[in-house]
């Protein structure tokens, strides 16, 4: 095929390695079989066909590729958990519940370039050993659903899809589950309890580690869109010739999100950890409003704890122990982790000078609080604890002590619940606490009208 | 409060059934349970929204008790209980999009719409219907565009850019 060029004002910038989002606003494409066919569609399902399923998954492993959903864990790695003398079915499920506020990145993979999804799938089936495979769909994708059915048909019709595939003797049918607007359900192993029809509670682990006891209690892997089309890519390019994008573990690319407070938001693929934060806020996403400054920066979605683009960073130990700035932190997974927050699902939510921390946290309390599905007391409490309390920073009506209260409340949720979703409540406000408390007791007041004596000798007593 | 409903009341067509064994044969013979989303979003999309009865037909098709249908028609935000308007409103509440003014998108939305929204909270009573019941509004969480805030859902249709002076227009594509 000719030269990419893409639609106006769409073109990737010059930093950008577009791997995943090659097709997303490319002129002339469209999200039709015929169209990805003739860009060399479905020649890795070829290849991978005649490649041990074994050495499929080592490919994998070889490349380093890192879960693209938030927790950042091995692709490979996750896949070589189903048991080796299994007899139950595999499944494999594609998490496209994209939910963490932030992120935009899968959005535009199902409804732009379904093939690649697909084609990831049963590169991915072919490797663990699945013939059945869900899409989780979030609900709020609707057209996304009839776009990805569409194109799942179309795949069957070339016989990419159905009983012995091509002639192999593989089989793969894909359906589409649609969720019902739960960020629970992004939690895989809430997604699998959604998709086996139940309230997305999710499970205790161990046991119940997907890859071994999953849905239906058999093996099953779940992995994000954007995991899964990157297999695609391994294949093609192979997973030591993969493993040379972007950085010592911390391989091949990612989409990183920019929203808030930026000139030019968008979303933008790149070589992880080839990219600095000051890189991607200011040169690429053209740098702060005019007039404005960068006050705080949420690198990888709402639960990642916020920094302060003032802020210097001390990691390493010993003798490689550095200083690092804001600006000058790589965008990859291990670096974010030693500055204190995460690279999770490359959500990057900038706020600038015209912010009120307290608002935004309050946003994020409303959100968690929302979100929280209920079944562990400290997170169905205390989010909603959290919510409250922040509500009456905003409304003026907050004493200092409440400060220290909302800080115990996330500290006594994070590490007590059965999934991470704890964590991504808590780690927010434990953060906005850490880095802006001064802000924060800034809008409370010791002599709040709004509390009655009684109230103020009352709080005296508790602290 | 009483609204006039422009959705059919739930009858189950031969063309319903069609779409529930569809679905039905998505899973595993032994694990019709897994349906359950799938049929009650068929529901919600033919008659607006789930009632008892609807429920109960969920049920009986997949050999289940009506309350581990309504367990889950009760927890997620995405199934509704009463009916919203023909023109249901979800507009991004999260941080990105409520930087970029989506509570002001809300409120215009409401003015043009006369839509009292002060009875409304995130849990319990999410949703607001105008008096003529032509139309309904709620905030939704987090809707996976937030480099294009704020953004909206009207019915499947997707809005993006927004702003608040825009929704007069964007109402205006549904006034008939």
């Amino acid at each position: 095929m000719s030269k990419i060029s893409y639609l106006p004002g769409k073109e990737p910038d010059s930093c950008e390695h577009r791997m995943i989002f090659k097709n997303i606003d490319r002129k002339g494409w469209d999200p039709s079989i015929a169209c990805y066919l003739k860009d060399g569609g479905y020649e890795q399902l070829r290849k991978a066909l005649k490649m041990n399923p074994e050495d499929i998954t080592n490919e994998v492993k070889i490349s380093g590729l890192r879960g693209r959903g938030g927790a950042g864990f091995p692709t490979g790695v996750k896949w070589g958990f189903i048991p080796p003398n299994n007899s139950k079915p595999v499944y494999l499920i594609c998490n496209c519940d994209e939910s963490e506020p932030g992120t935009f990145k899968d959005r535009y993979i199902v409804h732009q370039d379904p093939h690649q999804l697909i084609e990831g799938m049963l590169i991915s089936a072919l490797a663990i050993g699945a013939h059945t495979a869900y899409i989780y769909m979030r609900e709020e994708f609707p057209e996304a659903a009839i776009l990805m059915e569409k194109a799942i048909e179309e795949a069957r019709e070339k016989n990419f899809l159905g009983s012995d595939i091509l002639g192999s003797g593989f089989d793969l049918e894909i359906y589409i589950h649609r969720g019902a607007a739960a960020y629970i359900c992004g939690e895989e192993t809430g997604l699998i309890e959604s998709l086996e029809g139940k309230r997305p509670y999710p499970r205790i682990k161990p046991p119940y580690f997907p890859a071994a006891l999953g849905l239906y209690m058999a093996p099953t892997i779940v992995n994000n869109v954007e995991s899964i089309c990157h297999v695609k890519h391994i294949i093609e390019m192979g997973g030591a010739e993969y493993a040379k994008l972007g950085t010592p573990r911390n391989t091949g690319t990612r989409i990183l999100c920019v929203s808030g407070d930026v000139k030019k938001p968008g979303y933008y693929e790149v070589e992880v950890g080839k990219i600095t934060m000051g890189e991607l806020l200011n040169d690429v996403c053209g740098g702060p409003l005019d007039g404005r400054t960068f006050k705080a920066c949420i690198p990888g979605g709402s639960s990642a704890k916020i920094l302060r683009c003032d802020e210097t960073f001390k990691i390493g130990n010993g003798e490689n122990q550095k200083e690092l700035g804001f600006y000058d932190i790589p965008m990859d997974f291990d670096t974010m982790a030693a500055c204190g927050s995460m690279a999770g699902s490359g959500g990057v939510i900038v706020m600038d000078d015209s912010r009120k921390m307290s608002w935004v946290l309050n946003n994020i309390n409303h959100f968690y609080a929302h979100e929280s599905c209920g079944q562990c007391t400290p997170c169905r409490e205390g989010s909603m604890w959290m919510r409250k309390i922040s509500d009456r920073i905003v409304d003026g009506k907050a004493t200092p002590e409440d400060i220290q209260t909302l800080e115990d409340v996330a500290y006594q949720i994070d590490g007590r619940t059965v999934c991470a979703f704890g964590e991504a409540a808590s780690w927010p406000v434990e953060a906005m606490i850490s880095k802006f408390r001064d802000e924060l007791e800034a809008e409370t007041s010791e002599d709040n009208e709004y509390l009655s004596p009684e109230a103020k000798r009352q709080l005296k007593n508790i602290s | 409060m009483k609204t006039q409903t422009t959705f059919p009341a739930f009858a189950v067509s031969p063309e319903i059934e069609d779409a529930a064994e569809t679905r039905i044969a998505q899973y595993p013979n032994d694990q019709k349970r897994s349906a359950v989303l799938p049929l009650l979003h068929i529901v919600q999309h033919e008659f607006g929204f789930i009632n008892r009865e609807a429920t109960e037909w969920v049920a009986q098709k997949l050999g289940l008790e009506p309350m581990q249908v309504h367990e889950v028609v009760s927890f997620y935000p995405g199934f509704r209980e009463h009916a919203p308007g023909k023109y249901h409103f979800r507009v991004c509440r999260t941080l990105s999009c409520a930087m970029a003014g989506s509570a002001e998108l809300m409120d215009r939305i409401c003015e043009l719409t006369g839509i009292d929204r002060s009875n409304s909270d995130s849990h319990h009573n999410p949703i607001a219907v105008s008096p003529c019941g032509l139309w309904s509004v709620e905030f939704a969480e987090c809707l996976a565009s937030c480099g294009t805030g704020p953004v909206c859902l009207v019915n499947d249709d997707f809005h993006e850019d927004v702003a608040p002076e825009k929704a007069e227009n964007l109402i205006g594509q549904y006034n008939n």
